[in-house]
């Protein structure tokens, strides 16, 4: 009785040690997610990037099909991971394309620097009255940058 | 003589070798080089459209350590420098400079350095780079760097002599007739790695071979010795191990265990540069097979359109199906011969309908591709793995150590062809890790300028408020001044004065 007692007591204490010393840090669900995700950070799924859109799944506030670049496969991973079915992708959101790389002619660029704020992973290169171009080796794809371009010099390119 | 080894697995193939001597083909018309020698590495052109060339001039210089340089193999004018179909896994064209030879076959001055004990090692390692030597057995790496083993000293340098593809016997030619090279090829490279033991390792069914060697080599401290001829065994490491049971691990260098093996092509090569200053400009090929009317050896300059040296071989015959490069198992299939000769080319095989493949059928697991793989894998399971593609288990079950020698596919009952799955899956599984890669630098550099635009934001917020409290400062200031200097509480009254 006293020794069990004893035993219970040391691994009662051992338990809470570990659960203090070893404690995960961060959401470890949220990690997993974030590590499915394609890492575009396009913001189409209506987050601003990857990481808040896992999140937002953990919580059970977003759904899995909403991330257009995973596409279809991206989506199986995501319902294996979290037990769940598989649905199709949301098209509201967007619709799966092949990988893509922006590319600025660069005869036309005008180095307003609009197209560099929006870029998530500033893989635009330039400053203000030069001409500016794409670190292709960097680039997502996420076509944020698009948009903003005054004279429209930045078109989308298949990756090789 | 230490008693010879087994390796596990490994397969008795039918030779198919011929005995022939090593014929001249004439000069070609055209000679073709392709400046991509390595996944994303050219080298880089040194001549211009319409300039002269003479035999053993450099061409194209390396561009970085992977590469070597390219030569001339014979004089005349720079035609083009344009894409042409080249021997290649996944690519069909690629950058080539295309030399029209004025049959003059003019050479630069050679510059042999005459006693190579002469020279340190670093210098004959920078001569033998410069002279673009690859290893010949078909990978083509620069020998230089092979020969660069600055972490680990060297016991023992292995020629590997033991060219255990059925068809190829472009090695056995040259051991027969240039075995003092040979020879003294060998001790350049045991002179410039320091190596006390040189072992030239050649298959038991080469008696001619042997009877050369061991005639050249008398004098010296060599030692030839024949090996069981059991496919792979002209395998780096399956050779190591039959000749001195040291198995090297899957993802080490057998460097790092104090061994190097050589090419029988490549000492000899070697011996060409250092000797009679001679740059990589020729190799010695076989074309061969049933498809050819009259297979031989060639010494032929690299460069040489293929297509040349059937028509030397006279000709295909007419039920010809099937143009390989290398040989029978490990060969790269052909889509014309209107491809020129590389460094790496050992062997051109044609083959007719006979020598063809039965239709593909289920996987029965009768486990038989497993007793012949000579690394231990389990092709049952990866073919599996790969046919689903579950990438991962793929690589649970080491594909990577797969060396694609295709004992399996040989084996098999059901025809399936197992290496080609293989190296599809060994690129699908390549192919995820450069995405996983790209998504990992994309979170990366997402993160940090989350991180700069919050320590932006920060700081701007922080200057305000200091500016604020500044701004407040100032004015309490103001307000103390005006009152010390006006102690009277009520303004003057208007009008006043």
């Amino acid at each position: 009785m006293l020794i069990l007692s004893l035993l219970f007591a040391f691994l009662g204490l051992l338990l809470g040690y570990a659960s203090t010393h070893f404690k995960v840090k961060g959401d470890p669900l949220v990690e997993k997610i974030d590590a499915l995700l394609p890492q575009t950070q396009c913001g189409q799924c209506n987050y601003i990037g990857c990481r808040p859109y896992a999140e937002a799944i953990a919580s059970g506030e977003a759904d899995i099909n909403q991330c257009p670049p995973a596409g279809e496969e991206g989506i199986i991973a995501l319902a294996d991971l979290l037990g769940i079915e598989k649905k199709p992708l949301n098209t509201e959101y967007g619709i799966a394309k092949s990988p893509q790389v922006a590319f600025i002619i660069e005869q036309d660029c005008i180095g307003c620097v609009k197209c560099i704020p929006p870029c998530p992973v500033d893989a635009i290169l330039g400053a203000s009255k030069q001409m500016h171009t794409v670190i292709a080796d960097e680039c997502t794809g996420c076509e944020l940058c698009i948009a903003p371009c005054p004279v429209d010099c930045i078109v989308m390119r298949a990756v090789k | 003589m230490n008693p010879l080894n087994k390796f596990s697995g490994g397969l008795k193939l039918t030779a198919h070798k011929l005995i022939s001597p090593i014929n001249s083909p004439p000069l070609p018309q055209r000679l073709i080089y392709p400046l991509l020698q390595r996944a994303d590495c050219s080298a880089k052109p040194v001549v211009k459209i319409g300039e002269r060339v003479l035999k053993g001039q450099l061409i194209a210089q390396a561009t970085d350590n992977l590469t070597v340089p390219i030569h001339a193999a014979s004089s005349g004018i720079i035609e083009a420098i344009a894409p042409h179909n080249i021997p290649h896994a996944h690519q069909l064209e690629s950058e080539c400079i295309i030399i029209k030879t004025d049959g003059l076959d003019e050479s630069v001055t050679l510059k042999p350095l005459a006693n190579y004990k002469d020279y340190q090692p670093t210098d004959l390692r920078q001569h033998i780079h410069q002279a673009g030597i690859v290893g010949l057995g078909g990978a083509a790496f620069p020998t230089a760097i092979k020969l660069h083993t600055p972490e680990q000293a060297i016991h023992t340098l292995i020629i590997n002599g033991a060219e255990c593809e059925p068809y190829i016997s472009c090695d056995v030619a040259l051991m027969q007739t240039y075995a003092e090279e040979i020879i003294q090829g060998a001790l350049i490279l045991q002179y410039i790695l320091n190596a006390p033991r040189c072992i030239i390792a050649l298959e038991n069914t080469q008696q001619n071979a042997y009877h050369a060697l061991t005639n050249a080599s008398q004098s010296h401290n060599l030692e030839i010795i024949q090996i069981p001829a059991i496919y792979p065994t002209g395998g780096e490491k399956q050779l190591i191990k039959v000749l001195t049971n040291v198995d090297i691990p899957a993802k080490a260098l057998p460097s790092a265990y104090g061994f190097i093996c050589q090419n029988i092509g490549t000492v000899y090569a070697v011996h060409q540069a250092i000797t009679l200053g001679l740059p990589l400009i020729e190799r010695i090929i076989t074309i061969t097979g049933s498809g050819i009317k009259n297979p031989q050896n060639l010494r032929v300059r690299i460069g040489t359109p293929i297509e040349d040296l059937i028509a030397f071989c006279s000709g295909y015959h007419v039920e010809v199906e099937k143009l390989i490069m290398g040989g029978s198992m490990m060969g790269l299939s052909l889509g014309s011969d209107d491809i020129p000769v590389i460094k790496a080319s050992n062997c051109f095989l044609a083959l007719t309908k006979n020598d063809k493949i039965t239709a593909q059928q289920s996987c029965i697991r009768c486990g038989e591709c497993e007793q012949v793989c000579p690394v231990s894998l389990l092709p049952q399971q990866l073919h599996w793995y790969s046919q689903s593609q579950q990438l991962d288990l793929c690589e649970d079950y080491q594909l990577f150590d797969c060396i694609e020698c295709g004992c399996c596919d040989v084996v098999c009952p059901s025809h399936i062809p197992l290496v080609q799955q293989f190296r599809t899956a060994k690129i699908d599984i390549k192919i995820k890790q450069q995405q996983q890669d790209k998504a990992l630098l994309a979170k990366k550099r997402f993160e940090n300028r989350q991180a700069r635009l919050a320590k932006a934001e920060q700081e701007k917020q922080l200057k305000a408020e200091k500016r604020q409290a500044a701004i407040d400062k100032m004015k309490a200031a103001a307000k103390k001044k005006r009152e010390s200097a006006n102690p009277s509480p009520n303004p003057l009254p208007k009008g006043e004065g």
